[in-house]
Formats: C-alpha cells, sequence, structure tokens
C-alpha cells in the first residue's frame, strides 16, 4: 500500500481515515459507556460498604455476655434483723451479694484497686437483678445458688473481640488481671452469651450493657402517630381542593408554589419553627412526642399533598363525567368516586412521607428530644426521644459499648424503613391501575 | 372541669342532635308525598356541625385569649377556666343544637349548606402550607431582628470572626461574642463543593447509562436499589461518616504521610455527596427521557454513535433542566444538618482545605440551640438569624431551579 499513488488510495469507507476515526470513535463509544456503569458500581459499592460497616458493628449488639456467679444470698448482707421485712428487703444493698460472690472466686485479690476492677466485671444491673430475685422468692436467703447475671461493657467487649489482648496495656480498657479473671472464668465455663432482649424491651440507659431502645422506639410510634393524624387529613383535603375545586387565580397559585417550597426547606428550620411556634408560644411540653409530631407534620404534609394530587389527577375525567351525567353534586363526585380511586396512590405517598419522617432528627434536636430519657414513654404528652435522636445520642457517647448499641439501633431503625417502603411498594403493585 | 369529659359530653350531645335530625327529617316526608331534598344523614350532620361550631370558637378565642399573656396563676383566670368556660361552651352548644333541630323540615336544602362548610374547611385546609410558610418567616424574622439589635449587620455578614460562646460570660471583658458568620458559610460552601464533586458526576453518569444504555431488567432491579441511598436516615449517613469515612480518610493521610482532622471536610463532604447521587440521577433521569426521541433519532441518522449523541444532542438539550436539578442538590446540601453535626466538627476555621475540620451553619444552629437557652442572649438569637440566612439561601435556590426545570420541561410539549 506504501506505493500507491493519491488517486489509487481507498476513498470513503474504506478509507483509512475513516477506518481509524471509526475505530476511535468506537473506543471512545465503550469508554463512555464503561463510566456510566462504573458510576453506577461506584454509587453501589459506596451502598455496599454503608451497610457492611453498620452491620459488621451491629450485629453483636443483638447478643450480651453473661457471667454466671454462685451468689451466697447470706442473711446477714440482705436481712440483718431476720423479719423479712419487704421495706427492708427492698433497701438492702445487693452489690454486696456480687462483691462477695467475686471474692469468693478469687480469694486472692485483697488490693482496694485490684478489687475495684474485679468488681467492676459485673454491671450495675446485677444488684436489681438479685433483689427482684429475693422479692419473688424469699424463701431464697441463706442459700447458695448460680446466678447469671449481666457481665459489664468492657467485659462485653472484651469477650466479643473488641478490645485485641495483644496491645500494650496502657492503651488497652481491659487490664492484664482483669484478662487474667476473666480466662478463669471461662475456663470454668462461666462466661456465656445470651441473646439480649433487653435492647429491645430496655429504655436507655447510661450503662452500654443496660441500654435499650424500647423508649426510643415507643416515641417514634407516638411522633409518628401524631404526625399521621395531623397530616393525612389536611394533606389529602388540601389536594382534593387544589385539583378537584381550586379556580386558578393568584391564591392557588400562591399556594402551589408554596407547597413545592415547603418541600424543600431545610428541615432543621422546621425544628426552629416548632421551637417559636408550639414550644415558646403555645406552651406545649418539652420533648414530648406532641411537639415532634406537629412539626414533622408541617414537613411531611408538602409531600403528602404532593403524592395526593399526583394520585388524584390520575384517575381520568370520564369517572368525574359520569357522577356528574348522574346527578352528583361535584362534592359526591370527588368524595364517592375520585377519593377512593386514588386512595391506594394517597397512602403510597403518605407511608413515603411518613418514612422519611421516621428517620428525621435535625428539627427534632431543636425541640429538645435530645435529652436522656429512660423511661419508657406512656402518651402523647411524656418526655421521649426517637430511634434516630437516640441514635445520635449514643453515637456522641465516648463508651466503646456504645458503638455497637448504635450499629444495632440503625439497623432497627433501617429495618422499619424497609417494611414500610415494602409496605408502599406492594400497595402500588396491588392497586395500581391503568385508565 | 378537664378537657376530656367536657369533649365526652360535647361528643353525646351531637350524637343525640344527629340522631333526632335525620329521624326528624324522615318523620317529615312519612305518609306524605312531599320529596326529601337530602339524605336523612345529611341532616343529622347538618345539626352536628351546628352544635359543634359555637364550642369550637369558643375554644378558639379562649385559646388565643390565653396565650396572648394571660396571668395563669390568677384564681380569677383559674375560675373562668375551671367553671365558667366549659358551662359557656355547653349552653352555646345546647341552644345552637336546639336551634338545628328546629329548623329542620324536609325542604330545607341541608346538602347545599353543609357543602358549603365542606368546602370552608378545604380551602382552610391548603391555606396551612401559606400559614407554615408565613410561621418560619415570622417566628425566624421577630428573633432576628432582635439579634441584629445587639450585633450589627455589617458584622453578622463580613466579619470573620466566629465564636458565640464568648457571650454566655455576662461579666467577662469583650462578653459580646464574635458573630462574623463568614467562616461559616465558607464551610457551607467547601463541603457543599465536595458533595458536588461526587454528587453531580456520579449521578449524571448513572442517570445516563440507565437511560441510553441500560436494559429493562438492569434499571429495573438496579434503579430501586439506588434509590435505597435517598431513604437512608440522614444521622446514619452521620454516624457512617464520622466512624468509617472519617477514620479511613485519618488513615490513609497518615500512611502518606498528610495531616487529616478526624473530622474533616471530606469526610463530611463524600458522605453528603453519596447522599444526594439517587436525588441528582432520578431529577436528571427525568429530565432525561423528557428529550424527545425524534432528536436521537436525528442523530443516529447522521451517523452518530450513542454516546456522541449523548455529549452533543441530549445533554446539551437537557443542560438547563441538569441545572436546575444540581441547584435544588445545592440546596439540599446546604440545608443538610446530622452529616456535618456528626462528621465536620464545631470549631469555626476559615479554610479552603478538605482535610481540616470546618463548620457548616447548621451545625451552629444546632450546636447553639441544644441545651440551655436564654431567649435574650446574642447567643440563642444568633441561631435564628443563620436559620433565616439559610431558609432565604435555599428559598431562592429552590425557584430559580424550579422555574428553570418548569421552563425547561415545556419547551417540547
Amino acid at each position: 500500500m506504501t506505493d500507491m499513488s493519491p488517486s489509487e488510495r481507498p476513498k470513503g469507507w474504506a478509507s483509512e481515515e475513516f477506518v481509524n476515526n471509526l475505530a476511535k470513535r468506537q473506543r471512545s463509544e465503550k469508554r463512555f459507556r464503561r463510566m456510566g456503569l462504573g458510576a453506577i458500581v461506584i454509587a453501589l459499592a459506596l451502598l455496599a460498604t454503608l451497610l457492611v460497616s453498620i452491620i459488621g458493628r451491629g450485629y453483636t449488639a443483638f447478643i450480651q455476655t453473661y457471667i454466671t456467679l454462685d451468689i451466697t444470698f447470706s442473711e446477714e448482707i440482705i436481712d440483718k434483723k431476720g423479719t423479712r421485712d419487704p421495706v427492708d428487703l427492698r433497701a438492702a444493698s445487693y452489690g454486696n451479694l456480687v462483691r462477695e460472690a467475686l471474692r469468693k472466686e478469687f480469694p486472692d485479690v485483697t488490693q482496694r484497686r485490684e478489687l475495684r476492677q474485679l468488681f467492676g466485671l459485673v454491671s450495675k444491673d446485677a444488684a436489681r437483678q438479685l433483689r427482684i430475685m429475693v422479692e419473688k422468692d424469699p424463701e431464697i436467703i441463706g442459700k447458695t445458688v448460680p446466678v447469671t447475671v449481666l457481665a459489664s461493657d468492657d467485659v462485653d467487649m472484651f469477650n466479643k473481640g473488641y478490645i485485641p489482648r495483644d496491645v500494650v496495656q496502657d492503651d488497652r480498657r481491659v487490664k492484664d488481671n482483669e484478662i487474667k479473671w476473666i480466662d478463669s472464668l471461662e475456663a470454668a465455663g462461666d462466661i456465656s452469651t445470651q441473646f439480649n432482649s433487653r435492647f429491645f424491651t430496655g429504655g436507655d440507659s447510661r450503662e452500654p450493657e443496660m441500654a435499650g431502645i424500647a423508649g426510643a422506639m415507643v416515641g417514634s410510634l407516638y411522633t409518628l402517630l401524631v404526625t399521621f393524624i395531623i397530616s393525612f387529613p389536611i394533606g389529602v383535603m388540601s389536594a382534593i381542593y387544589l385539583e378537584e375545586f381550586a379556580p386558578r387565580n393568584k391564591l392557588t397559585d400562591l399556594i402551589e408554589v408554596n407547597i413545592n417550597n415547603l418541600a424543600a426547606v431545610p428541615s432543621i428550620v422546621f425544628g426552629l419553627l416548632g421551637l417559636a411556634i408550639f414550644l415558646n408560644v403555645a406552651h406545649l411540653p418539652r420533648s414530648a412526642p406532641i411537639v415532634g409530631g406537629l412539626t414533622l407534620a408541617l414537613m411531611t404534609l408538602p409531600t403528602i399533598i404532593i403524592a395526593a394530587r399526583a394520585s388524584i389527577r390520575a384517575v381520568p375525567d370520564s369517572i368525574r363525567n359520569a357522577a356528574l351525567g348522574l346527578g352528583a353534586s361535584r362534592q359526591q363526585t370527588a368524595f364517592h368516586h375520585v377519593l377512593p380511586l386514588s386512595m391506594p396512590g394517597i397512602l403510597t405517598g403518605t407511608i413515603i412521607g411518613l418514612s422519611q419522617a421516621l428517620g428525621e432528627t435535625a428539627p427534632l434536636l431543636m425541640i429538645g428530644m435530645v435529652a436522656f430519657i429512660a423511661d419508657i414513654p406512656g402518651g402523647a404528652f411524656d418526655p421521649a426521644t426517637v430511634l434516630p435522636v437516640q441514635i445520635f445520642l449514643w453515637a456522641d457517647s465516648p463508651e466503646r459499648a456504645f458503638v455497637e448499641k448504635t450499629s444495632g439501633a440503625i439497623m432497627v431503625l433501617l429495618a422499619f424503613l424497609v417494611f414500610m417502603n415494602a409496605l408502599a411498594v406492594l400497595l402500588r403493585k396491588k392497586f395500581e391501575r391503568r385508565w | 372541669m378537664s378537657l376530656f369529659p367536657l369533649l365526652i359530653v360535647l361528643l353525646l350531645m351531637c350524637s343525640v342532635g344527629y340522631w333526632y335530625g335525620s329521624k326528624k327529617a324522615l318523620s317529615g316526608v312519612k305518609g306524605s308525598s312531599k320529596f326529601i331534598t337530602s339524605r336523612p344523614q345529611q341532616f343529622g350532620i347538618y345539626v352536628v356541625v351546628w352544635g359543634l361550631l359555637p364550642p369550637v370558637l369558643l375554644g378558639v378565642i379562649w385559646t388565643v385569649v390565653h396565650t396572648a399573656g394571660l396571668d395563669r396563676s390568677s384564681p380569677l383566670v383559674e375560675a373562668v377556666d375551671q367553671t365558667v368556660f366549659p358551662v359557656a361552651i355547653m349552653i352555646a352548644a345546647a341552644a345552637s343544637l336546639y336551634l338545628a333541630v328546629a329548623r329542620i323540615n324536609p325542604d330545607l336544602r341541608v346538602r347545599k349548606t353543609l357543602e358549603y362548610v365542606v368546602y370552608a374547611v378545604l380551602i382552610l385546609a391548603s391555606l396551612l402550607s401559606i400559614l407554615t410558610t408565613v410561621g418560619i418567616i415570622v417566628s425566624l424574622l421577630f428573633e432576628t431582628i432582635q439579634f441584629f439589635g445587639k450585633v450589627p449587620l455589617s458584622e453578622f455578614f463580613f466579619g470573620l470572626n466566629w465564636s458565640p460562646q464568648t457571650a454566655l460570660r455576662d461579666d467577662q471583658v469583650g462578653s459580646s461574642g464574635a458573630f462574623g458568620s463568614i467562616p461559616l458559610f465558607a464551610g457551607t460552601m467547601l463541603i457543599t463543593f465536595i458533595a458536588m464533586c461526587v454528587a453531580v458526576p456520579l449521578g449524571l453518569l448513572s442517570a445516563v447509562y440507565m437511560t441510553e444504555y441500560a436494559s429493562n431488567r438492569f434499571r429495573a432491579v438496579v434503579k430501586p436499589i439506588l434509590e435505597i441511598l435517598a431513604g437512608i436516615p440522614t444521622v446514619v449517613y452521620g454516624f457512617f461518616a464520622a466512624l468509617t469515612v472519617g477514620v479511613f480518610f485519618r488513615d490513609v493521610g497518615e500512611s502518606i504521610g498528610l495531616q487529616v482532622a478526624s473530622e474533616s471536610a471530606l469526610a463530611a463532604g463524600v458522605v453528603m455527596g453519596m447522599m444526594i447521587i439517587p436525588f441528582v440521577s432520578s431529577l436528571s433521569d427525568d429530565i432525561i427521557m423528557a428529550v424527545p426521541q425524534s432528536l436521537r433519532d436525528g442523530s443516529y441518522g447522521l451517523g452518530a454513535t450513542k454516546s456522541e449523541t449523548v455529549r452533543n444532542v441530549i445533554l446539551p438539550a437537557a443542560l438547563p433542566g441538569i441545572v436546575g436539578a444540581v441547584l435544588l442538590a445545592v440546596s439540599r446540601a446546604i440545608g443538610e444538618t446530622m452529616i456535618v453535626v456528626m462528621a465536620a466538627g464545631f470549631a469555626a476555621n476559615l479554610t479552603a482545605n478538605p482535610l481540616e475540620s470546618v463548620t457548616t451553619v447548621t451545625v451552629q444552629i444546632v450546636g447553639l440551640l441544644v441545651g440551655d437557652q436564654e431567649f435574650d442572649s446574642a447567643k440563642t438569637l444568633a441561631a435564628f438569624a443563620l436559620a433565616l440566612t439559610l431558609f432565604i439561601v435555599t428559598l431562592c435556590l429552590n425557584v430559580i431551579a424550579l422555574m428553570v426545570v418548569r421552563k425547561y420541561r415545556e419547551k417540547y410539549d
């Protein structure tokens, strides 16, 4: 090909220039396609990293370490008078029982500092547990019974392998002598792990091994209930008005623009609104689900209105015309025909709005739902906290064991969200209709 | 008398009214040729509406009077609260119920009246969105004006030093604190910029791939998975940023000899970008889908490859819409709170180095308002001034973005 004259060179499709150019273009096409796929893969990888890191940290929150000790319910410690008086039994120091048991288990520990370390192996909860045992069955006094008590968070973390043995002692929460005791307990088969039911039934606690999310879950429930009761009817009513009755004028235009804008207002601004209106003007109780629910309702409202309007708009006009033709009034048409047909769509939008509200944290910080609350709230006016705020609070705690608890709580929250979204998808699938 | 028994009595009265009203309307027609214009239940509801109207009105008036600064503890107010108010409500409700029942006859056009009431309620419901906006503006404005009474405007908007904490100690010299908000806005911009650097390319490229290349099956599987990113609560992202990403960046930095703060702007920004990916991708997905097929076909007809079509035809055609989507994403990033609260730190550094710790407007609002509050100190009021600025900035971004998106969408219709 080298000695061809210019006139003999292939032209058009066959020219070298064209072939080269085509190959280049095809390469760039491939590259572009790979970039697109790469972007999706990166995004999915980020999601996977997030989930793996949360689950990897959190799954151990569902099991807890226990220590079995031979507890002697000695009469001298809990019932000196021997009267079995419930008031005396209640006031007795059950912590001493645990300490005695530990002392008996490790008789060679005598130094004050070492003793304190030794007693620290067992959670403060043990005393409460023993008290309940005695109150339930006073006959037990005087006997020696093996009792499985909650281990402290450090022992728990060590047992789960979060505190490595091979680090210099000073950098380690669990010191050498503590490891020695734990190992000897382990060898005697006195250390066990159980499903951590307390995590689902207990309230918040300063002690990580005792902390649970029941209070936050109940608080979330009340808050969501208030949000739903306020935002659902109002949202549906506004959507009906705007789609079915509203004339097109300045006012309805204003309302429309407003709704769209409210949907994009930063959530923390709603928190300040709640703080100013519901707390400072209306004097509703701080930290209560009622205030949280009202604040979140204002935030969720635009989402519900937008979804409900789309769903109402999807109902074909023939249905309206048929109803009107049979002599129904416009309101009868809207409430008896259009609304039932659009209900699945409206509910889907509402569930999605509520699941956003369930995960919201920032506005609730503003209205004081960050307080430490150990009790499980009994109503919408009791001080409470919600799951995401509980997560925020635990994430701030310095104890190593709270990292695991935080991840566990996140897993529970995500499970709720998945459930709600699955419900929304199911609803949409089941009632989806094409006209 | 507390509210609860009062409500029960009211509801009882109303149900009796409902029963009697519908019965009376029916009995009027019985045995006669008279035509009943509304359904009997509607007569009942009519009575109930009239019965509930006066108590509700009285309740609203009383609440307004109460919140308008009445001394709750004075015996007079207490007496009114305990006896006069419930009795007044009962009498008003009873009288109104009686009048409504007396008015009922089969010829009364009840449905018409009821529909007016329903109409009014519907309008009231949709006005709530305006009320919310007004509420936001008034509540923020009120405190902000107080704030600017204590701190000059120029200091807030042009000051380079932010340290509100000093304002706590009244006895100290120079206790007015420093309220220059520039470092906060710079920090916000820095984190938003990093977030956009992550979210825009990834979101846009995945949207292009989804719309132009992916098979239906791929789309059906991958799209919902990507949307999960948008549904994860921000507090989870915050935890992830603080514990995993922040530590990761610090370790990587250490291994190559860089000083990375454990609460770096980079960690917060990257994780925030990750959160915004599906937001960008689904918005631009819609916009790319809206580009008419004829444009693509024209380009293919001229011999262009898919990527050339995307780059030279689709993206330019969709550009205004994409800009709108990005603006919405920016406004979301500016207003995001939890990620930055947990991963960006509270120290107001004026720096452009993403490896250092910066603070943002939302972080400071949280910092100023969580904990003890006294509502006359410049420290607390500053939060409202920050929030108002944040509200206005995001509002402007949203309005522009919505306008751009809407205008673009109309172009091909």
